[in-house]
């Protein structure tokens, strides 16, 4: 049985990772996950210098999901190398950095300052809602992700990983605009924007109003959109959005995603990567899959 | 520390023991970890409601493997909480947080001082004084007549009580009690809302003694991971170091000089 899938010329031992801003770098769930199991680990967002985030409530729950605006609280690329990457480099899992920025220059600046480093991949962070300047800015309009697509191509060592934003028009316009910039491969989706009010206090349960929703309650539309990205360009597509089971996963494979990425839940269950991983083999032994290509985009 | 992990506990017993405020014990593996100040996550099993609410543990028996939680009915969560009874399977994140520096302190003149649902996790913290030797004032505020966990607490050192309606002990806050009884520890241990909490700074400050604040915010993972709950700190803090030290994993509990509230 084969688990094995090449996004961007890197070879991940199985399918499953982690979503950015849901697993840090991997050092708070080393208590319940051998990270070693794991096709690899997608940090959180590190821009070229530290970023303090939003004030907090930064969390709240939703039915069946939540919404966070955290901000990207980020210690900065130089820490991130210092700690976080030689603490990575003791698993054999791969490691996925995800960038962001405020303008197209600190998005290179982490990117060159990457180049040399163990890293195997770069994730361009152009989607989370939650900051005021630069990211989502980057990722809403395809003229401007072309250029930041582009502009990152010219300077990256590694293979390059857009992650686009649900809250567009054309999912489709998007993925093809970073194809023909460049794009090694994408990912999404980043969290859909939304709000919660509190009754009681009457006032946002947010610090910063709006927030970014995850969790089982967004899943329909993350296959929806995977599904329409992957028919849009030739790239692989890394699928996320609420994936709690085997069985999400494998929908978001079937769907198109060479790969998929779990966030929300491990908040619900830390054991969730794990769980889904087995699940998969459990899956592909049931139904004799020998190649885990088989499932890939296997539903049109 | 300990590993964290995520464990199936058992309901032993649980009753309301004031208006909205639930006494729960829990058969747990995680007990023989635990320590004053430190909290579980607690998941509801109704999986619409996805995150472990954090509560912070009232007693610990490690012989018996049971943890005792007091949490106040405050939602969904809590609501499907406070329906469980004796056998009911709970699945229970722990054990998270740092905890009171309670060996640090000993034979110091401590002070307790409790505020509402910051009362519970003064007994376990009263508790391991004890064990240790040292007999704290306790000073815990309520809203009302509704007291809780009040006598237990005389168990473990003199008690002072203020409530805000004045029906019962002094007329006010916590600090009120302090100042009335002219108290002057060497050390404050604390949990309350976060005015009783920048009072008892203020207090510390004041009076130049030491003071630790147990911090309470909205959370998500529980384990650091999610950068959901963090409170401004006076330095830079460990994680990120942009003054934002995360509440779960650098807290709850912390010297009030270095936390910005």
């Amino acid at each position: 049985m084969n688990t094995k899938v090449t996004i961007g010329g890197v070879e991940f031992k199985n399918p499953v990772l982690t979503a950015s801003g849901t697993f840090g770098s991997g050092m708070e769930y080393s208590d319940f996950v051998d990270l070693n199991r794991l096709g690899g680990i997608i940090t959180k967002g590190v821009a070229n210098v530290p970023w303090e985030g939003n004030p907090v409530p930064r969390v709240a729950e939703t039915y069946g999901g939540m919404l966070n605006a955290i901000g990207l609280q980020n210690p900065g690329i130089c820490v991130f190398i210092e700690r976080d990457l030689p603490f990575l480099e003791q698993y054999d899992t791969k490691k996925i950095v995800n960038v962001c920025g405020k303008s197209v220059e600190d998005y290179l600046d982490v990117v060159e300052k990457l180049g040399d480093t163990s890293v195997d991949m770069l994730e361009i962070n152009v989607s989370c809602p939650n900051v005021k300047e630069g990211a989502i800015a980057f990722g809403q309009k395809a003229d401007c992700l072309y250029d930041i697509t582009s502009q990152i191509k010219k300077k990256a060592k590694q293979p390059v990983i857009m992650k686009l934003s649900p809250n567009v028009t054309d999912i489709a316009e998007m993925a093809k605009a970073a194809e023909a910039a460049g794009a090694d491969g994408l990912s999404l989706i980043n969290t859909l924007t939304g709000m919660k009010i509190d009754v009681h206090r009457r006032t946002f349960a947010l610090a910063n109003r709006t927030g970014g929703l995850s969790g089982p309650a967004i899943k329909p539309v993350a296959v929806r959109m995977v599904y329409q990205a992957a028919q849009a360009v030739k790239i692989p597509v890394i699928g996320m959005g609420g994936i709690a089971t085997a069985e999400d996963a494998i929908e978001f494979l079937l769907a198109g995603a060479s790969a998929v990425a779990v966030g929300a839940m491990n908040f619900v269950n830390p054991y969730t990567t794990v769980e889904i991983l087995e699940g998969i083999e459990a899956y592909m032994r049931k139904y004799e899959v020998e190649d885990i290509g088989e499932l890939i985009g296997g539903v049109r | 520390m300990s590993k964290k992990k995520k464990v199936q506990a058992v309901v032993i017993s649980q009753k309301m023991i004031a208006p909205d405020i639930y006494d729960l014990w829990l058969q747990t593996e995680l007990a023989r970890e635990a320590n004053a100040g430190q909290f579980v996550g607690v998941y509801p099993n109704d999986k619409s409601h996805l995150l472990p609410r954090p509560i912070s543990i009232c007693q610990v028996e490690r012989d018996k493997g049971a943890l005792r939680l007091v949490y106040r009915l405050a939602g969904a969560g809590t609501g499907e909480f406070a329906t469980w009874q004796p056998g009911q399977v709970a699945e229970v994140l722990g054990v998270l947080g740092n905890g009171f520096p309670v060996k640090e302190w000993t034979g110091k003149q401590i002070a307790l001082l409790g505020g509402g649902i910051g009362i519970p996790p003064m007994l376990e913290l009263a508790r391991e004084l004890k064990e240790q030797g040292d007999r704290p004032v306790i000073v815990v505020g309520y809203r009302d007549k509704d007291l809780f966990l009040c006598e237990e607490l005389q168990g473990y050192g003199r008690v002072l009580i203020a409530t805000q309606d004045g029906s019962v002990g002094v007329n006010g806050n916590v600090l009120d009690v302090m100042r009335e009884e002219n108290l002057s520890p060497e050390v404050m241990m604390a949990c309350g809302p976060m005015p009783m909490l920048r009072a008892v700074k203020a207090f510390a400050a004041q009076r130049g003694v030491k003071a630790y604040l147990s911090l309470e915010e909205r959370m998500a993972c529980g384990v650091g991971a999610c950068l959901g709950c963090v409170c401004k700190t006076v330095g830079k803090d460990h994680h990120s170091h942009v003054n934002n030290a995360r509440i779960c994993t650098e807290g709850p509990v912390f010297d009030a000089q270095e936390v910005d509230i």
